[in-house]
């Protein structure tokens, strides 16, 4: 039944799910029918505005990213941790020992959706950030000439172009789902 | 027992968030220059704010409220490096000059990345006087 409702709608049906997944953590009413019935009505609307506007595609709703991400977000909290620790250690140093640099780094990921990842997540390692986003490079300024390691970078590129797919599970089950009909 | 436990690990969060924070601070005010600023900036909004929340957590009655707060952990999560790189772009593109290197020399015209041409009508780079310059 899920499955099948999953080769109709598929980006319906997860938004759907997620919306109402935030509407219940955020109010907390599990137990009172009329408020639950507003958070269903709002839930509606907001899917049916949002499938007017054209915004369910793999942008709007990128169902095609897990559950590779979830893997990736670990990982990049690790890098964050670190990276944390090496800018408060240049921050406290007695004299300053600072050696800026920007470098180009490049980005080969399939989407728009994956370069605004890759970028973020280079963006949110203090130490380095992006100042500039190109059709196949970022340009980054990095706090110290360790940071400013491009081969580091490009290897965090490397992760997120693994689960950067164009199409996920999803669509080629709707696919599947619109030959068989 | 427990309750204790979790005093202690959250005073822990509570203390090393506070740090950061504080190194994030001394950092936007030692640093020479803008862009060197902004990753002293980043340690606040991340692992500063991040530590404090799950702190924050871990003090908290019921699970409603931890819930919420590790949703302002995840959208901090994913706002504050869309502002950065918002700050860091405008500053790359309107033509403002990096410090560069161990000397933290302005680089020169031309030198280094440049930005992606979308547009062709970009001002020329600035350089700030040299007492401007702070660190």
């Amino acid at each position: 039944m899920l499955r099948y409702l999953a080769t109709l709608a598929g980006r319906h049906l997860a938004l759907i799910l997620g919306l109402a997944g935030l509407w219940l953590l955020l109010s907390w009413y599990f137990d009172e029918a009329t408020l639950l019935a507003f958070g269903a009505a709002s839930v509606a609307l907001t899917v049916w505005l949002t499938h007017h506007m054209g915004l369910l595609d793999r942008e709007g709703v990128p169902t095609q990213i897990f559950p590779g991400v979830l893997g990736y977000l670990v990982w990049l909290t690790l890098e964050i941790g670190k990276a944390n620790v090496l800018v408060t250690k240049e921050v406290l140093r007695p004299r300053l020992a600072l050696s800026p640099k920007m470098i180009a780094v490049p980005a080969g990921q399939r989407t728009d959706l994956g370069r605004t990842i890759f970028g973020n997540s280079v963006t949110l390692t203090p130490g380095t950030v992006t100042v500039d986003v190109g059709k196949d490079r970022l340009v980054i300024h990095a706090l110290t000439e360790s940071l400013a390691d491009e081969e580091g970078i490009a290897a965090m590129g490397a992760k997120v172009r693994r689960f950067d797919r164009l199409r996920g599970r999803l669509d080629a089950a709707s696919d599947r789902g619109a030959e068989a009909s | 027992m427990i309750e204790l436990s979790l005093d202690i690990l959250s005073w822990a969060l509570f203390v090393a968030g506070g740090i950061l924070v504080f190194a994030g601070a001394l950092g936007v005010l030692r640093f020479p220059d803008f862009y060197t600023r902004l990753h002293a900036a980043g340690v606040t909004d991340t692992m500063g704010a991040d530590l404090i929340l799950l702190a924050m957590a871990l003090q908290a009655d019921d699970l409603s409220t931890v819930v919420k707060l590790l949703f302002i952990f995840f959208f901090l999560l994913m706002t504050s490096p869309v502002s950065t790189h918002a700050a860091a772009h405008a500053a790359f593109v309107g033509g403002l000059n990096p410090l560069t290197g161990r000397s933290l020399t302005y680089a020169k015209e031309g030198e280094g990345p440049q930005p992606y041409p979308y547009d062709a009508g970009r001002p020329p780079r600035v350089t700030l006087p040299e007492g401007a310059r702070r660190g």
